[in-house]
Parts: structure tokens; sequence; C-alpha cells
């Protein structure tokens, strides 16, 4: 069974007003348990929309999106999946544990279950500390980390990831990537991963999706084969720097089609 | 701060009953300056004063206490007008927020009925409410006062809850909806605590006009034992004793101040585990 099976989707907005937008055309993506996708491409290539999709926090014009064998919306009452964005969007009336415990209360589990995995993840993430910390105590990263630990809590099969690092600087950043890779590997998740940064990408992903817009489509699959052991001497390796150049150029041939089209910067301001 | 201020403000008086004109003043040809005798303008240290004294010749309590336990009696309906106006409230801008439509037609509604004049208003419940009798429930009638004085303090619950409820942002609703959260559950978890910001001025609002709601009713409506009564009467009496009305208008003063008081001890409550900035 694929933990994601995205199906000839398209999304129009506005649709049938002068003022329609393709968002996606035409999609189709299967991703495998245990592996690591992103999606890369420029504003408006609809990453974001695609992520959305697989949530079922959108529907598709057309098309069918399917979550552990499951349709979208079905996966996601069964909270199939955690999802992190690029806010934390951590509640500041509750306490680290308490914020962790949010999706946890919500399915219903009783206060010592929910506690005990809401220990359990901090640990995880190694903020044991920090339990009872209130969010606007943390720095960015630690935010991060928590929201992470919020969207594991329920142990889901999937994680969907929205520029979560996009708001933190290039070293908490780079700590917080090989975290996440720690944290996937010990709780063998699948994650789909958005971001427009491609050393972020090649270093996260096994595969790295490559998407272009107006209208947004896939135009490259990309498998990036260093290993499942990722660590420092990792992002100095020739083959590093030779996937990195690969993406780089699968997302460049895409100005041979509208040269107007620059790849944002790394710390841009996502569409929605 | 605050006993400066009012430090201040009987220094004021004094300068003014020191310096201003006797009988009155013009400016520009209108009489709007006040008096400074000490008729219309008694001693603050004469209205500190009058407190020990008894309230009429041949009463031996001090008016201290009859002000009290007028303060008291009034306290209590403002409390029960403060309770019933906060349900009220919060219930319409739940409603509010739940169904666009009920907000689009609702809330114009609202905004008149504050513009409806309280003493107009007043006489009609109490006459309402003598013909309502539901089975052996008699209508007291100091539950047309606590009613008026819920009148004026749903209002600002209902608008302040409202915009609170809706500021929650949009990544936490998305959050929530990503976790198939109920709609109630949103409310509860997510939606009420964001709008506690927004609700407590509104509260301290509506607990000073639950007071002010309270006071004027028992004014209109002739209803023996508040302070508004108190000032009623002792108003009346200015002639002989200048100084007795403004023991029952501090008392009315001092219930809204104490209202208020229970509000801002809830907020801190709430908002002891908030950022800072989100307090202020």
């Amino acid at each position: 069974m694929t933990a994601v099976e995205v199906r000839g989707v398209s999304k129009v907005f506005n649709a049938g007003r002068a003022n329609a937008v393709d968002a996606l055309v035409d999609i189709d993506l299967s991703i495998e348990p245990g592996e690591f996708v992103s999606l890369i491409g420029p504003s408006g290539c609809g990453k974001s929309t695609q992520l959305r999709l697989i949530a079922n926090l959108t529907e598709p014009t057309a098309g069918e999106v399917l979550v552990n064998g499951k349709p979208a919306h079905q996966a996601r009452l069964d909270q199939d999946y955690g999802m992190a964005f690029q806010q934390s969007g951590l509640f500041d009336w509750r306490s680290v544990v308490r914020n962790i415990e949010l999706p946890l209360e919500l399915k219903g589990w009783d206060k010592a279950k929910r506690r005990s995995r809401a220990l359990e993840m901090l640990e995880l993430v190694k903020l044991s500390d920090f339990a009872e910390h209130f969010p606007w105590q943390l720095s960015g990263g630690m935010q991060q980390r928590v929201a992470i630990g919020r969207a594991l809590a329920a142990h889901p099969p999937l994680l969907l990831m929205d520029e979560p690092f996009g708001a933190l600087d290039e070293m908490t950043r780079e700590h917080m990537q090989a975290e996440l890779l720690r944290i996937c590997s010990e709780t063998s998740t699948t994650v789909v991963f958005v971001t427009h940064s491609i050393p972020e990408a090649v270093y996260l992903s096994t595969r790295v999706v490559v998407m272009s817009p107006r209208p947004g489509r896939i135009t490259a699959m990309i498998d990036v084969d260093l290993g499942t052991r990722r660590d420092v001497e990792t992002r100095e390796a020739d083959a590093f720097f030779r996937k990195i150049t690969e993406v780089r150029e699968a997302l460049r041939g895409m100005d041979a089609v509208d040269p107007s089209l620059e790849v944002e910067p790394a710390l841009g301001v996502e569409d929605r | 701060m605050f006993a400066s201020a009012l430090v201040l403000v009987a220094v004021v008086w004094e300068l003014y009953k020191g310096l201003g004109p006797q009988n009155g003043g013009e400016v520009f040809g209108w009489s709007i300056l006040p008096r400074a005798n000490d008729l219309a303008m008694p001693h603050v240290w004469e209205m500190l004063s009058r407190y020990a004294d008894p309230e009429r010749r041949g009463s031996t309590d001090p008016i201290f206490f009859t002000v009290a336990s007028g303060a008291w009696f009034s306290l209590r309906l403002a409390l029960a007008g403060f309770a019933m106006g906060t349900l009220v409230g919060l219930g319409l801008a739940v409603l509010m927020a739940r169904f666009k439509v009920v907000e689009r037609g609702l809330l114009p509604y609202l905004v008149v009925s504050q513009t409806v004049p309280l003493i107009a208003l007043a006489p009609l419940v109490v006459s309402w409410g003598g013909k309502l009798s539901i089975g052996s429930f008699e209508w007291p009638r100091w539950l047309s006062a606590a009613v008026i004085g819920a009148f004026l303090a749903f209002f600002p619950v209902a608008v302040g809850t409202l915009k609170g409820l809706t500021s929650a942002p949009p990544a936490s609703l998305e959050l929530m909806d990503s976790y198939a959260a109920s709609w109630r559950q949103t409310l509860f978890k997510l939606r009420f605590p964001a709008a506690v910001p927004f609700m407590i001025p509104a509260l301290k609002l509506a607990a000073t006009a639950s007071v002010i709601g309270v006071v004027v009713a028992e004014i209109s409506t002739g209803l023996a034992g508040g302070i508004g009564r108190l000032i009623i009467e002792y108003a009346r009496q200015t002639t002989s004793d200048p100084a007795k009305v403004y023991t029952a208008v501090f008392g009315a003063a001092a219930l809204g101040l104490l209202m208020v008081g229970i509000v801002v001890a809830t907020d801190l409550r709430l908002m002891r585990n908030r950022p800072k900035e989100a307090t202020e």
C-alpha cells in the first residue's frame, strides 16, 4: 500500500470566474512508506497547494488523493498524518507539554495516557527539560521542535511539513534538518516536505519532486541516493553537490519556458 | 497611581472652590462655571467627615453604615445583572461566530438596543416583570433592576467576545482542521482561549455598565434599599446637608471599582502564563 497516492489531480482557484487560476494541472504522484519526498519549486508552482490537498485542507477540482489507501478526507478524520507549518502555531496559553497533548486530547485520550505520550515525544525532540515552559519562552528552533513533537504525538505514519524551517537562521536550520532525519528514522515516518531551499531538499530527501508554475505541474523527479545515514560529512560530499546541481538544473530548465521566472530566495514568503 | 490621582482631583476641587466665583461665573456670556459656595461644592473633608455622622437627627449609626448596606444591596443586583448580561453576551457571540447570517442579521439590532434610553426602559421592564409569573415563581422587583443592568452589560460582552472568537489565527484554525477537530472542540480549545485578551476589556465595560444600569433602574423604578435610591434621596436634601449626597455618590463609584476589580483579578489569573505583550 502506498503512503500517498495522487491521481490525475487538478486544482483551479476561483473556478468559472474571470480570475480563475490553474494552481495544479494533472498531478500524478505516488509515495511509498518510508520515503522522504520534498516538493520544490518557485513561488506559485502549487507545492503548498499540493500538500494541502494531501492533508485534505482543500479539495481537488479533479482527480483523487489517497492517503494510507483511504480517501484523503477519511485519512484526515482518522488523524493519519501530522502537520507542521512555517509558523510553529503553538498555543500561547498552553505549556509545551500541553501543546503536544492537543491532538491526543482531540482524539479523546485520557489524561495519564496523553501525558506519558507527550513526555515521550519531548524526549524524542530533546526538550524534556522544557515541559512546563510556555512557547514564548522558547527560541524559534525549539518552538519548531515542539511543533514536530505535536505533529508526531499520535504516531501518524505520515508527516506533512510546509517549510517548517523557513523562518529559522541557517545554523539552527541545519541542526533541525539533522534532528528531523533522526526523528523520522527513529519513528519510521513517511514525510512530504515543502521547501524552496535546494540544499535542504537534497540533504533531507530520498526523492525531490521539482515543480513549475503557471500552471503548477511536476517537471522532474530526482532520486537522491546519499544513503540513509546522513551527517555533516554528507553536506561536504561531492555526491551531495552533484545532486544540488542536478536539482538546480531541473529548476532552471523551466527558465527556457518562461525566462521571467526566478527561483525564490531561501527565506522568501510562500504563497498560498 | 490611583491614590495620587484621587488626591489630585481633591486638590483641583479645593483650588476651584478657593478661587472660583461664589455665585457661578460666565465665560463669553454663558453662565457655565459652577458656583463655588459651600452649598454647591462642599469641602472634601466635609464629605469625608460626613460618613461618621448619623444619617438623620435621631439615629445613632453613622451614615457610613447606611451607605455601605445600600452599596451591598446594589452590588448583589449588579453582580446578578453582570452575570446575566455576560451569559447572554457570550451566547450571542458564539451564535454570531458560528453563523455568519446571524451576525449580519442580529448585530445591527444589538447596536440599536443600546440607543434606547434607559430611563424609558426601566419602568417598562418593571411592568412586564409584574405581569410575569412562571408557575409559582413571582417576579421580584429587584430582578427588574438586575435585568436592566444585564441589558447594559450584555452588549460589550457580545461585541468583544465576537471579535475575540474570530481573532484566532488562520494557521491555528487550519491546524485544528488537520486534526479533524469539531467546531465545538475548536471553540473551546482555540477560539475561547484566543478571545480572552478581547474579552477582558469588554467585561470591564460590562462590570461598570451593570452598576450604572442597576443604579439608574433603582432611581427610575423607585426600588428602595440600594445606593441609587440613597443618591436621589440625599440629593433632595442638598440645601440643608450638601455633603450628604456625595457619601452616596462615592459609594456608587466604589461599587463600580469593586466590580472592575473582580474582572481585573480574573484577568491576572487567566493571563498569568501569556506572553507579557499580550497582557498590556
